[in-house]
């Protein structure tokens, strides 16, 4: 490009116009250009995935529905001088009695699964409440005092402790999933108290996923590690062909996989059958291997084996040979040149990977439900339960925040080590 | 890597146990994969190693391709109460057109968002990269359950349209990473001379950049497609029996009727899986010689 030089300090362009004005102005064209090609992606993105999740985020404190079937009810409740008066005043009787009587039968039903979680007994009482308002209401003769009728229809509306626990439905969001989520809820008195015994399952199943996700990173450590070393110090054309073995599951069905597991570990599964052929076991003492705890860890550490092995060996490649060699002309033995020398050469790779595999492991719902059993179940089997079986959608999307913000934590750790963008497939 | 001549015992010792020890790690690597093959082809209706196939010298009659059979949908075998349906085939047709048309658009959108974040004016590079990598990251029942209650709201569950929507948005990371890896050390000079000798950018970019970047782009295809077709939780909520996948069918099948036709399928899993590999990695290697990097 030819510029003039007018004055010390400005440069022009043939056209006139200042050098740095022009240089900015296709910089921003630029940036423009660039931007325009990740935008359809990044649309895709929002709208696919990150808006569901978000969604997902927001229905986990939601209780709008709530408010949405008994407005009027909680209008006037809100009024109630509980101090003063040991049962509502009549206005509220009245107001429950027109939203239930006119309300959304649909609506309604959603509701009371909703009350239900705050105080056990809600669901009976409204139904049958339900079914007599609407024969008052067919009938058309609408009572003179509403308190009375509904105490009448249900002792349940002269019990203070179903008015107390309705003060939790009031606001439009609500934390209890969250608690719910780790075994506690609310009492009469709105204060945070434990499940009842039979009732408590996640806390257990939080420490149980922890625990499986720990030891299946060990494993796969102590597994892993030697491979990685073997693969990245063998000559290329041997490492190669090893590395199949750890490709080959990787890109293997993860469904394969876990079948596999199970024809392996079944009673009268390859390994079982091995062993009594060997005449270490009897017949009748098979071992029982699969739809356990044993089953789910052995299962989970050879799917994410390769997860281990392949940042490791990625490290350990560019590690010369020649540390080691030093270390020991110095006069190391080798025991202590690998410990000084050459493990804490691989720290990035043994955090990249063991992050990858605890990461992965935690989120993990596939395989423990197929070979877990009962007592192999993880925090994932608890989300789906939820999902379609229960139809609790609050407590669903609650454990599925809790695990997405465990998630978040590990990866930000993951990326103040390594790197985001660092990952690397194959 | 070999031991010198001056080892010690206990060196040996060391070494041979190391040797051993990885012997044993990459035979629980591939044993399970292995072990369900010849099964596959198994008379009896169970998942195991019958006395037929064990035995020495081998029985013909132990073994058959009466589960290929059923597995294809020929049910003409009357001595069996397995069910016997079309249903493999159905989800066959079904995994490869969800799995194709996931295919095609992720690839298309991730890698022009990867030739968008390769460049060096690119702002907010981080944030747009993991926006994008997010997908991969989230373990897939939160996605699934996000999804679920979303995509019911407007009415895409049940629909071919929320499955493929969702395995684009799954399958995305991985064309956006793998393509973006063949763009790192690419030469921005050849479209420069390119431009310079009057290509429009369009002609520009089928011309010198795509049969550069072609490996890169075919391997992101391959593990997208890989992602759609192994897909499973998604494809478990959001899809109906009218979207039978083979993921599904073989969840189905695990759970309810365990019999060796999910291991032909899976033996056919295998065979798949071992030529995406063999494919990926020849890709990988004509790619770094393309771009001049010497393997190492």
């Amino acid at each position: 490009m030819e510029v003039n030089i007018s004055t010390a300090d400005q440069i022009l362009t043939t056209d006139g116009i200042p050098l740095k004005v022009s240089l900015r102005k296709t910089e921003r064209r630029n940036k423009i250009r660039a931007f325009l090609l990740v935008f359809p992606l990044l649309l895709f993105i929002i709208v696919t995935f990150i808006v569901p999740i978000g969604d997902m985020l927001l229905r986990s404190v939601d209780d709008s529905q709530i408010n949405e079937v008994y407005g009027k009810t909680f209008e006037e409740y809100k009024k109630w001088d509980k101090e003063k008066d040991q049962l509502p005043p009549e206005a509220v009787y009245r107001a429950l009695f027109e939203d239930i009587g006119y309300g959304d039968k649909l609506k309604i039903g959603r509701a009371i699964t909703r009350m239900n979680y705050s105080k056990s007994g809600w669901k009976s009482l409204i139904k049958k409440t339900r079914r007599q308002i609407n024969k008052i209401v067919k009938s058309g003769e609408l009572p003179t005092s509403y308190k009375d009728t509904l105490i009448e229809i249900n002792k349940g509306w002269a019990d203070p402790t179903f008015w107390y626990s309705m003060s939790q439905m009031l606001a439009e969001t609500t934390p209890i999933y969250y608690w719910n989520a780790i075994d506690r809820t609310y009492d009469q008195d709105s204060k945070v108290i434990m499940q009842s015994e039979e009732r408590r399952i996640y806390v257990a199943t939080w420490i149980k996923t922890f625990k499986v996700s720990v030891y299946v990173t060990f494993y796969c450590l102590v597994l892993g590690f030697p491979v990685a070393h073997l693969l990245a110090n063998l000559p290329l054309r041997y490492s190669n062909l090893l590395m199949i073995f750890v490709l080959l599951p990787f890109w293997t069905s993860l469904l394969v996989r876990t079948t596999a597991w199970i024809v392996m570990l079944q009673q009268n599964g390859v390994i079982n059958g091995v062993l009594v052929w060997l005449g270490i076991l009897s017949d009748d003492g098979r071992i029982q291997m699969v739809y356990n705890m044993t089953g789910t860890i052995i299962a989970m550490t050879q799917i994410l084996l390769p997860f281990m092995i392949l940042p490791l060996y990625s490290v350990m490649k560019v590690i010369p040979k020649s540390h080691m060699r030093a270390a020991q002309n110095l006069g190391a033995k080798p025991v202590r040149a690998f410990m000084r020398v050459y493990l804490p050469q691989t720290i990035p790779g043994m955090s990249a990977g063991g992050l990858l595999v605890f990461v992965l492991a935690i989120g993990y719902f596939i395989t423990p439900e197929l070979v877990g059993g009962k007592d192999g179940q993880l925090i994932g089997h608890w989300i789906a339960h939820h999902l379609k079986t229960t139809i609790n959608w609050g407590l669903c999307s609650a454990l599925g925040a809790i695990l997405l913000g465990i998630m978040l934590v590990l990866y930000w750790l993951y990326n103040k080590i390594v790197g985001i963008d660092n990952i690397k497939l194959g | 890597m070999a031991l010198p001549s001056y080892a010690t015992p206990v060196q040996r010792t060391y070494y041979y146990f190391y040797l051993f020890f990885c012997g044993v790690v990459f035979f629980f690597l591939i044993a399970p994969l292995v072990a369900i093959i010849p099964i596959s082809f198994s008379r009896s209706p169970f998942m195991l190693f019958t006395e037929g196939m064990l035995a020495w010298p081998p029985e013909p009659e132990a073994w058959s391709f009466r589960w290929y059979r059923y597995m294809v949908g020929i049910c003409t075998d009357k001595n069996l109460t397995t069910p016997c349906s079309n249903r493999w085939m159905v989800g066959t047709v079904n995994s490869f057109f969800v799995g194709g048309i996931s295919t095609l658009v992720a690839t298309v959108l991730g890698t022009l968002a990867a030739l968008g974040l390769s460049r060096p004016h690119m702002p907010f590079k981080g944030l747009i990269m993991s926006i994008l990598i997010s997908p991969m990251i989230v373990p897939l029942i939160i996605t699934a359950a996000g999804m679920f209650f979303f995509y019911a709201k407007v009415n895409l569950v049940y629909t071919f349209t929320g499955i493929i929507l969702a395995h684009v948005a799954l399958s995305t990371p991985f064309v956006v990473i793998t393509v973006t890896a063949t763009l790192v050390g690419f030469d921005t000079n050849m479209t420069k001379a390119s431009q310079s000798l009057g290509a429009r950018p369009v002609r520009t970019f089928f011309k010198v950049i795509m049969p550069l970047i072609l490996p890169g782009v075919i391997s992101g295809a391959l593990f997208a497609f890989i992602t759609s077709f192994d897909e499973v939780v998604i494809v478990m909520f959001m899809a109906s029996l009218d979207q039978l996948t083979i993921p599904k069918q073989m969840w189905a099948g695990i759970r309810q009727e365990i019999s060796p036709v999910i291991l032909c399928m899976a033996t056919c899993l295998v065979a798949l899986s071992i030529f995406l590999l063999t494919t990926v990695e020849l890709l990988r290697r004509r790619s770094e010689k393309m771009r001049g990097i010497s393997h190492r």
